[in-house]
């Protein structure tokens, strides 16, 4: 473990300790207070907060995704080589991929917050709690949305997709990750502190993904049989904007039952 | 039960009594199944955002993160309760808690006690109306005690109120303290 540099205490540092509390309260109410608890620095505060935590376990974040590279690549292994029916599978094998990648991760998104007395805190702050859980999510989704949308063009090769289906599987994932994450936090919410949580959450939210999933494999499909990829496109975004307002709330609620 | 500016309330009871539920109603973390929270006199909804800003809650867990530095765990956690706190205001505070030299190591080499102090320093950097302290002297040494007494009697003759469940006396003058057995 790398320890950062350490500098010299500040000034007067040695007088206060042991005794400071007088002083202390001084200096904290010459601090500034936040005058209005808005949803933007609430947002901002959550993901930055769990993305730090993320890059100091980045073992955790590399399994995740080395997860999804190794699922994805054992279907070619696994299944004939013949190249229409890779060509076939691929589009539905990476969006399968990216749903259980997703999955892997969901059990974490609440429970460590919750052991450690962080969603407490998060509970109890002034800011509103489904603008802290919007940041989750938007932290979740970078750490394991994101990563796999990034791949999804480079892993898609070895199913010899054509460069216009990788671009229109790699363009679903953009729009349905996001929608995997929000969903997904609504059942990690909701199976917070019961017993098997883990495979509980899968249970509850895999279903709850295969609209996801048509839609999303299916733009994939429209194309490669020469039809427009427009519905599945509009049908993607339009749920991720009803989760987008709905989710955080859900999420929310749901938190506030797990600590009740 | 009511509690004026300046004074502190002193729940106790033995285990189970519903200590840590009544500090988590008036935290807005649990809703009551019956009566209501009023503050300055007008009812207030369960953990509406009013009373939460007016609020510091210190629980039983310190809700520090093992992953991060006890510096940017108490920033961190100062933010997140909508203080801007500097970084030298950080940096004395955890020095007074006899921290300083802990500052950038991560979390989870902290013991105990040291948790505790972090989620004291958190405390004296967030002077709001109402602390809510459960267990507040748990695995803390007689130093810490006494900083704690400092602090709390401190933030009483500035005005503040504080609510505290603790089965330990705080050193704090007893002329502001009230107690409220729980049965």
């Amino acid at each position: 473990m790398k320890q950062p540099p350490r500098s010299l205490p500040p000034k007067g540092v040695e007088s206060v300790a042991w005794d400071g509390p007088a002083r202390l309260t001084a200096i904290a109410q010459t601090e500034g207070e936040e005058a209005q608890f808005g949803v933007a620095t609430a947002i901002l505060w959550a993901a930055t907060h769990d993305l730090r935590v993320a890059m100091r376990s980045r073992s955790e974040l590399a399994v995740q995704i080395l997860f999804y590279v190794i699922v994805v690549s054992l279907f070619p292994l696994a299944a004939s080589p013949d190249r229409a029916l890779l060509a076939a599978l691929g589009p539905g094998v990476l969006w399968v991929a990216a749903l259980l990648a997703s999955l892997l991760s969901l059990p974490r998104l609440f429970a460590a917050d919750f052991a450690d007395g962080t969603l407490e805190q998060i509970a109890s702050s002034p800011y509103p709690l489904q603008a802290l859980v919007g940041g989750k999510i938007v932290a979740h989704w970078l750490c394991t949305g994101l990563p796999v949308v990034v791949l999804a063009p480079l892993l898609g090769l070895q199913y010899g997709l054509d460069s216009d289906v990788l671009a229109v599987v790699t363009l679903s994932l953009l729009v349905g990750t996001p929608l995997l994450s929000l969903l997904g936090a609504i059942g990690a919410a909701l199976t917070l502190g019961a017993r098997g949580g883990s495979s509980l959450l899968a249970l509850l939210i895999l279903p709850l993904c295969v609209p996801v999933l048509i839609f999303g494999a299916g733009a994939a499909d429209a194309v490669r049989a020469g039809l427009s990829a427009s519905p599945n496109f509009s049908l993607l975004a339009a749920g991720l904007l009803i989760a987008l307002v709905g989710a955080p709330f859900a999420t929310a609620a749901a938190i506030r039952v797990a600590l009740d | 039960m009511r509690v004026e500016r300046g004074r502190a309330l002193l729940v106790t009871g033995r285990n189970g009594s519903g200590k840590t539920t009544l500090l988590r109603i008036l935290a807005g973390l649990t809703l009551p199944e019956a009566g209501r929270v009023t503050w300055d006199g007008e009812a207030i909804r369960p953990g509406a955002s009013t009373m939460r800003a007016q609020c510091v809650f210190v629980g039983h867990a310190p809700a520090l993160k093992d992953e991060l530095t006890v510096e940017e765990n108490l920033r961190s956690l100062t933010a997140l309760a909508g203080a801007h706190v500097s970084d030298d205001a950080i940096a004395t505070a955890l020095a007074s808690v006899d921290l300083h030299e802990q500052r950038g190591l991560p979390a989870r080499v902290l013991s105990q006690g040291q948790r505790r102090r972090v989620g004291l320093a958190r405390l004296a950097l967030l002077p709001r109306p109402v602390w809510l302290l459960d267990e507040p002297a748990t695995a803390l040494d007689a130093a810490g005690l006494a900083w704690l007494g400092k602090l709390v009697a401190q933030r009483l003759r500035d005005g503040g109120m504080v609510i505290a469940a603790t089965h330990q006396s705080l050193e704090i003058p007893s002329d502001r303290v009230d107690t409220l057995a729980m049965t």
